[in-house]
């Protein structure tokens, strides 16, 4: 392959949004794992962007309101059916029940 | 949660209908699974509110298991797709939230964008005795996580 596939766009023909309990602990640790401005870019790209901010805010981790925000469209908001998109190559990867299906073709891989 | 109560929940959880030779499928049994996972949360306690990877997960065993020990999110990889239905069925019956499935070919996982994400990892890998070189390509793979526990 050319160029290896960073699937950012985010096409959705199904959302569902479930209830998960909500544990500000595990959320604080999961930030810092995150690309904060492809996770805005996801969750607007599926109309629930939260009022999310387009930059991490300082001293999150005392903020309820903002990690529970982070907690809805981390672990809540989920695609159900639709595809991620790879704006490069714009090879698509599609979701059928929830599972993102990352395999390759034999020629790409 | 007691490891009785989790070894009787994991009897539970759904197999392979049929086992791909290939693949290497064959279910863990609920005993070692839940043996495992009580050990990695009791005596390491890295599953609770932990992000948690399942290499290989195939019907889910370990993944199912680590939600109910309250991993903060478990996401299970595997290549393949009917493997991959039956988890979700177990995680529907289960009523799980806190688990992600992802179809994937672990042999070509891009390992930077995975590099130090997962707290934890959990596999019951196929070991490459079916010429799969599972083993060599998996155990490069480990290299995603800070450490991982294998059974």
């Amino acid at each position: 392959m050319s160029h290896q596939c960073h699937p950012e766009v985010i096409l959705a023909t199904e959302v569902k949004v479930n209830e998960v309990e909500f544990n500000p602990k595990f959320v604080c640790r999961m930030i810092p794992k995150l690309e904060w401005s492809t996770l805005v870019q996801a969750a607007d790209q599926l109309g629930h962007r939260e009022e999310l901010p387009g930059e991490l805010v300082p001293d999150y981790e005392k903020n309820e309101d903002f990690l529970k925000k982070v907690h809805r469209v981390l672990l809540e908001v989920e695609v159900i059916e639709g595809c991620l998109q790879c704006p490069e190559s714009g090879r698509e990867f599609p979701i059928s029940k929830g599972i993102p299906n990352m395999l390759l073709n034999e020629d790409e891989a | 949660m007691k490891l009785k109560e989790l070894e009787s929940c994991l009897q539970q959880v759904d197999t392979f209908e049929e086992p791909k030779i290939l693949l290497e499928q064959y279910p863990t049994s609920p005993h070692i699974a839940a043996c495992m996972l009580y050990t990695i949360h009791s005596s390491f306690d890295d599953i609770e509110g932990k992000l948690v990877a399942d290499l290989g997960c195939g019907c889910g065993v370990l993944s199912i298991g680590a939600a109910m020990l309250d991993a903060g999110l478990c996401v299970g990889f595997d290549i393949d797709e009917d493997a991959l239905e039956i988890f979700r069925r177990n995680a529907e019956e289960f009523e799980l939230s806190n688990v992600d499935l992802l179809q994937c070919d672990l042999c070509h996982l891009e390992v930077e964008t995975y590099a130090q994400r997962f707290d934890t990892v959990i596999m019951n890998p196929p070991f490459g005795t079916k010429h799969n070189q599972g083993e060599i390509n998996l155990t490069k793979k480990l290299l995603i996580a800070n450490y991982a526990f294998i059974n």
